[in-house]
């Protein structure tokens, strides 16, 4: 895998190329419309939807403001389930463990369960540095690996692919990889399918260990939740003899009972399905049955500094349902891979520069990656104010200044001066419509860059207001 | 790696400076006025669920499990399957008797191989397990509103490998095992148990969103609910 994030252009560059790929757009707008058509019927269904979208913002919030507590209960019960507890401070030091306990086992390959925070830290590229190859066995995540290419969507990382495209990837690349592609492979979805299934057999019957994630790890019983649909999930997870799953400190919840939000809340979120096929949970060792290792690799690589911003730390209630990405109007046109990191999406938007700092250009172009229209808050399970984080983190990049930043308070002053009188609006309205053939596509000057990342809008021959008034002038008449 | 631990634990506390010093986490209120069930409970509710996920579905007088065993695994063309040690043998004994003997018997080995683990707790090896038709197995819980099957490694139901690695899984569900939603399942289930929660055969939609049954899980999955 050559793939990666470092050094992908900012939002709007990334964005202008992906709106001018037609193909793109197709699969996008398909792809959204019907899994966001979906999850409206399956939340449809349950009557207490906004009350179970209260508790599971609740317990969220009661996890993230005494995390500390529940962190160390956590360890303590998965130490007393059999398994091991280690703690990642930063990406470097998550893939230094998790690099140390494969070797200790004596293997080179290992099979991955679909997960953000593995994707999130680089640990497919940390493991190939150290001469160990990592399969990913989901489906879209295959398509990915084999395409040496980017996810760009959290739960279908391969949206962005269409049916042709999988066939020639797989035809070209699972040779060199395991079990290739049977001849006279065609493009459809059944097929593709069953391909994958040949090629990632043997590996799963045949590889001793494997890496996770989790949606949820249970402080009060040590128990992790892996939510899933192919089945690839419960082979890493059952197959094996050592298992290490890569947490984030977020994803903690206090009870064994409070899954019970979260198991009705997710599935329908994600893939509008009233549960997902598969769901698997396991507590440290079972003997006899499954992995008899188990290692937990706590990770925080910059959540206790999103945690820090009382405004922006709701980010962490995130459970990962990608219902935001789907309802999102620019992630529609635009697609994952433009916001440059592993998080697409409004939820990408509000924790990559939460995660990472708002230093970067890229991370500092994301906050404005949104139209604030709040679509993605009314979909959200857990009631996160993506459009309040929005507005705060771009609070928090004006303040820290910018030549563009300036110019755009100096246009809002003039805006102001000119809205603020009924007769300067006019005026102002007459002197662009009948300046319109003479707008260029681009605007001169430093607002330039404005109109670098937008479209300018075309000018109307007449205003709403003239047109308005010519229109009640007419009625008199005719009355 | 304890001075990490140490460390974040740290700056957790410091990023949390604004909670007061005294609040306890029960102190932070989680409403739980949302439904105990969704009121659609009870073994026709999770046919239909079932059947949504394109699921094969029967329902069986207890008396008739025997013959209805025998009946979907002829219909399947199973020359062999798996069942966990502690499945009752009369639930096969029909499908056994029926096939016994014939000739295509002495090529597939016994037709009913059991994760008895030949006395030394090993169980079936993955070759095994890869080369029989199917399985068979009861479950603990089955959730009607959505059509979800819980195993949870207790009686008839075996090591989580068994229901994974056979292409097909026949799931038989007591009617006194059926709760109404998922918030009885959770409490009725031991979390340390590990646990199968099953909703459907294997599925992906990764492909254009178009749903394919079966990737690498059971492609088939059918219920026998008793009773």
């Amino acid at each position: 895998m050559t793939g990666t994030f470092l050094g992908m252009p900012t939002f709007p560059e990334a964005a202008r190329a992906a709106t001018a790929d037609a193909q793109l757009r197709h699969n996008l707008r398909k792809a959204t419309h019907t899994i966001r058509d979906k999850r409206a019927e399956a939340v449809g269904e349950l009557d207490d939807w906004t009350r179970l979208r209260a508790a599971g913002k609740a317990v969220k919030d009661r996890t993230l403001r005494h995390l500390d507590h529940y962190l160390e209960q956590l360890e303590a019960s998965v130490t007393a389930a059999g398994g091991q507890v280690h703690w990642a401070a930063d990406a470097a030091e998550a893939n230094r463990i998790v690099t140390d306990l494969v070797r200790a086992t004596g293997e080179r390959e290992l099979v991955k369960v679909k997960s953000m925070a593995t994707q999130e830290i680089g640990l497919n590229e940390a493991l190939e540095a150290a001469g160990i190859t990592a399969y990913e066995t989901d489906l879209a995540e295959l398509i990915v690996q084999l395409g040496d290419d980017l996810p760009s969507h959290i739960l279908v990382p391969a949206i962005h692919r269409n049916r042709a495209e999988i066939r020639e990837i797989f035809l070209r690349e699972m040779a060199a990889w395991g079990t290739a592609a049977p001849d006279g492979l065609t493009d459809d979805p059944r097929a593709l399918a069953d391909a994958a299934r040949v090629h990632l057999r043997e590996k799963f019957l045949s590889t001793k260990v494997a890496v996770s994630g989790a949606n949820f790890a249970v402080a009060e019983t040590g128990t992790l939740v892996v939510l899933e649909s192919e089945g690839n999930g419960r082979m890493c997870l059952t197959l094996p003899e050592t298992l290490i799953s890569v947490v984030g400190i977020e994803k903690t919840i206090p009870t064994w009972d409070d899954l019970d939000i979260f198991l009705q809340t997710l599935p329908r979120s994600s893939t509008g399905e009233r549960m997902n096929p598969y769901t698997s949970t396991w507590t440290g060792v079972t003997p006899g049955d499954g992995p008899q290792e188990f290692h937990l690799v706590l990770l925080d690589n910059g959540r206790s500094d999103v945690l820090a911003d009382e405004v922006g730390r709701q980010a962490l209630r995130c459970i990962r349902c990608s219902a935001c990405l789907n309802i999102c109007p620019v992630y529609e046109r635009t697609g994952g891979h433009a916001y440059g990191s592993v998080y697409p999406g409004p939820i990408g938007a509000i924790l990559t520069p939460q995660l990472k700092g708002t230093g970067g250009e890229l991370e500092a172009s994301l906050p404005y990656a949104s139209s604030l229209c709040g679509a993605c808050y009314e979909v959200c399970p857990v009631a996160i104010d993506i459009p309040e984080v929005l507005v705060h983190l771009r609070e928090e990049v004006a303040s820290a200044g910018g030549a563009g930043h300036r110019v755009e308070k100096a246009a809002m002053a003039a805006a102001e001066w000119v809205l603020d009188d009924d007769r300067r609006l006019g005026l102002a309205q007459r002197a662009v419509a009948s300046a319109r053939s003479l707008v260029p596509r681009r605007l001169p000057g430093p607002v330039g860059a404005w109109t670098d990342t937008r479209d300018l809008p075309d000018i109307p021959e007449e205003s709403f207001r003239q047109w308005w008034r010519t229109r009640e002038k007419g009625k008199r008449k005719r009355s | 790696m304890s001075g990490s631990r140490e460390q974040i634990l740290a700056r957790v506390r410091a990023a949390l400076a604004d909670v007061p010093s005294g609040e306890h986490p029960p102190d932070v209120e989680v409403p739980r006025d949302y439904a105990r069930s969704h009121g659609r409970g009870g073994a026709d509710t999770l046919v239909d669920r079932l059947e949504d996920y394109r699921a094969i579905v029967h329902r069986v007088a207890a008396d008739a499990l025997p013959d209805a065993v025998a009946a979907a695994l002829q219909r399947r063309g199973s020359r062999s399957i798996v069942v966990p040690a502690d499945l009752p043998e009369a639930w096969t004994a029909t499908w056994t008797d029926e096939i016994g003997g014939g000739a295509d018997m002495a090529a597939a080995g016994a037709p009913v191989l059991r994760d008895d683990g030949d006395g030394v707790g090993l169980g079936l090896g993955l070759g095994a397990l890869d080369a029989v038709d199917g399985v068979v197995t009861g479950c603990a819980v089955a959730i009607a509103e959505t059509g979800t099957i819980v195993l949870d490694g207790g009686e008839g139901q075996g090591r989580r490998v068994l229901t994974l690695v056979p292409d097909y899984h026949l799931c038989v569900v007591r009617a006194d095992q059926i709760v109404d939603d998922v918030p009885d399942a959770v409490a009725r289930l031991d979390p340390r148990r590990p646990l199968t929660w099953i909703s459907g055969p294997s599925a992906t939609s990764d492909i254009e969103l178009d749903r394919v049954e079966g990737v690498h899980g059971p492609r088939t999955l059918e219920v026998l609910i008793v009773g």
